[in-house]
């Protein structure tokens, strides 16, 4: 029996981890911004839409179409924030929140007008393929999607930890009014981190037809997935965001497995709670 | 009470007056149509004035009402299937049961110092799980959903809330209006200067000797007894109940919008907010209708769109600035 968890455990690592990287955009914005992406899910979902666009249109593989996605997504989110979300920034949390309600309600539903409620499968030719490792048994077109969001992350890595824009950002972070006084450009920066927090999401959405067919109504959930990612790896926390993104992978695949897949999410939602009473700070997470 | 009306200024009772006289008149004239629109009108400005009490004035941001809405539909809706114990009495065990539920979230959220989105996120998964968890209950229907059975000898029973369009006209009415009632009187109480207290800032509150805590989870408390009378009023006017319509979060933000529209923290807020949203979405599904434009999800865009406008432009609400139009307002918060 125990090679059957195994394979479905590390199922669940490997969509975690594509999960981690949708969560890490949100991670990334919340911790610079500090605005809560409320509309976060549903950009994944439009990315999924678009690579299921982009396949049918031009065969292009999902892999390949993250890249212009991501390029996509960042001026999308560039554009988002210098427009709408900058005048936000300070205001009530509440007023943040429901800008990007608002913002999640059009998505979802012009969504819906465009293609309809029903699911738009992205059929790859290697999508029932599989690894047969000893008695384990792993589908293909998972790890390359979680090789994928390791290589995306460990880009986003790099950017903020060698970069001089990465670390000027990161200056945003930790001190506001520091950041200003040496004379940076925080509304420039913001426009920036939106972006890149976006670009996760736009590569993201394109790995996520791998795992599940785009449906508008994904939106909501994904939002959910990601804020339960990053409150349990602890906000701001970038490595936070992909352990995070693996514990849910995993316990929604196990939990999916073992109990009914409609009933997986609640186990997600019972971590949250779990977190938020035990450690509100989240596990990779600094107390305020 | 009396002190309620005394610190309405003149102009402020003819209006109240009239709009209450119009309220009450209006089913000699109006038709089945206008008067189920009221309805909702009504059953938006209750619940939405029960949310404003916890975000409106005690500042704590909920996004997941919907549970207490559904948690009261189930309750009394069982009660009545099962033990045949009518709503009137079943309400007493919805409240009851929402209220133990929004103690046990105020509880752990406020104990353990979760605020903001943190708490707004809280709110959400217990509402999903619940969700869930009522999709894969099996004696309360599950995801097929549960069913209040019509039937013709028991219709004009009042007292077991079976009844046509105009029983539920006149019982949402007054429902909003002892909502409006109650929010006005819990402003000018002890109680509700001590949530704009916490509102404003919670360190400077406690510092004055405000049990921020107790504060809390009496909002909360309070928000959601009310909230569940709301559901019973849900369960027994659609005679169904879907865990995934009623818990939905989607759910949760309808409930929120007329507050917001009409001005948060603010009596007549959710009333206002709810005249000028639900008419809105009947005429653009009135329009879209006649266009001969099959999309669902317009109604929705829509609701979207307003929240954005609102939320740039007017972002304290629309009542506000009707008030200061009309000179009205006077000493009410």
């Amino acid at each position: 029996m125990w090679p059957i968890y195994l394979s479905v455990a590390i199922q669940g690592v490997l969509t975690g981890l594509v999960y981690g990287l949708m969560a890490l955009g949100l991670s990334v914005i919340f911790g610079v911004v500090r605005v809560v992406n409320f509309a976060h899910g549903e950009f994944a979902v439009v990315a999924m839409y678009a690579t299921y666009v982009l396949f049918t249109a031009f065969r292009l593989d999902p892999l390949l179409a993250l890249v212009p996605l991501a390029a996509l997504f960042f001026f999308v989110g560039y554009a988002l924030q210098a427009a709408l979300i900058n005048p936000f920034v300070g205001r009530p949390e509440h007023e943040q929140f429901i800008l990007l309600v608002g913002v999640g309600i059009i998505i979802v539903n012009v969504l819906l007008i465009g293609f309809g409620p029903d699911a738009r499968p992205v059929n790859l030719s290697y999508g029932f393929d599989s690894y047969e490792i000893g008695p384990l048994l792993i589908d293909k077109p998972r790890v390359f999607a979680a090789a994928a969001a390791i290589a995306v992350a460990a880009a986003l890595f790099w950017f903020f930890r060698r970069t001089r824009t990465g670390t000027a950002i990161r200056a945003c972070a930790d001190n506001l009014v520091g950041a200003g006084v040496i004379g940076l450009n925080v509304k420039r920066l913001y426009a920036l981190t939106f972006g890149l927090g976006l670009a996760c999401v736009g590569a993201a959405g394109a790995l996520l037809v791998t795992i599940a067919d785009p449906v508008p109504m994904l939106g909501p959930a994904y939002t959910l997935i990601a804020f339960i990612i990053v409150i349990i790896g602890g906000m701001g926390s970038m490595g936070g965001a992909l352990v995070g993104g693996v514990l849910i992978g995993v316990s929604e695949a196990l939990a999916g497995f073992l109990f009914a897949p409609s009933m997986k999410s609640m186990f997600s939602f019972a971590l949250l709670i779990a977190v938020l009473v035990l450690r509100p700070q989240g596990l990779m997470g600094q107390r305020p | 009470m009396s002190e309620l009306w005394r610190g309405v200024d003149g102009r402020g009772r003819i209006v109240l007056a009239l709009v209450l006289a119009t309220l009450l008149a209006l089913p000699l004239v109006a038709d089945r149509y206008v008067l189920s629109v009221l309805t909702l009108i009504f059953y938006f400005a209750y619940v939405g004035q029960a949310w404003n009490l916890m975000m409106g004035f005690a500042g704590q941001l909920s996004l997941g009402h919907a549970l207490y809405v559904g948690l009261g539909g189930y309750v009394s809706a069982l009660l009545w299937l099962d033990f045949g114990i009518g709503p009137w009495l079943g309400v007493f065990a919805a409240v009851a049961v929402a209220a133990g539920f929004g103690a046990a979230i105020g509880w752990l959220g406020f104990r353990f110092g979760i605020a903001g989105v943190y708490f707004a996120l809280l709110t959400i998964a217990f509402a999903e799980f619940t969700r869930i968890g009522f999709d894969h209950l099996s004696f309360t229907g599950g995801a097929a959903g549960l069913f209040l059975p019509f039937e013709e000898k028991r219709m004009g029973e009042w007292w077991n809330l079976r009844g046509g369009q105009l029983l539920f006209y006149y019982l949402a009415l007054a429902l909003a209006s002892c909502a409006v009632l109650l929010v006005a009187l819990l402003a000018r109480s002890r109680l509700g200067y001590r949530w704009l207290a916490v509102r404003e800032d919670e360190m400077a509150a406690r510092a004055l000797g405000i049990d921020a805590f107790a504060v809390k989870m009496a909002a909360v408390v309070i928000s959601a007894a009310m909230t569940a009378v709301g559901g019973v009023f849900y369960a027994f006017y659609y005679n169904n109940l879907f865990p995934s319509q009623v818990f939905e979060i989607s759910r949760s933000i309808e409930l929120i919008l007329a507050p917001i529209v009409g001005g948060l923290g603010t009596v007549f807020g959710p009333v206002i907010g709810a005249f000028v949203l639900t008419p809105l979405g009947e005429v653009l599904i009135a329009v879209t209708a006649r266009l001969g434009v099959n999309a669902p999800g317009m109604k929705a865009v829509f609701y979207g769109v307003t929240l954005i406008v609102i939320v740039c432009v007017m972002p304290t609400g629309v009542w506000p600035r009707i008030a200061g139009l009309l000179g009205l307002g006077g000493r009410t918060p």
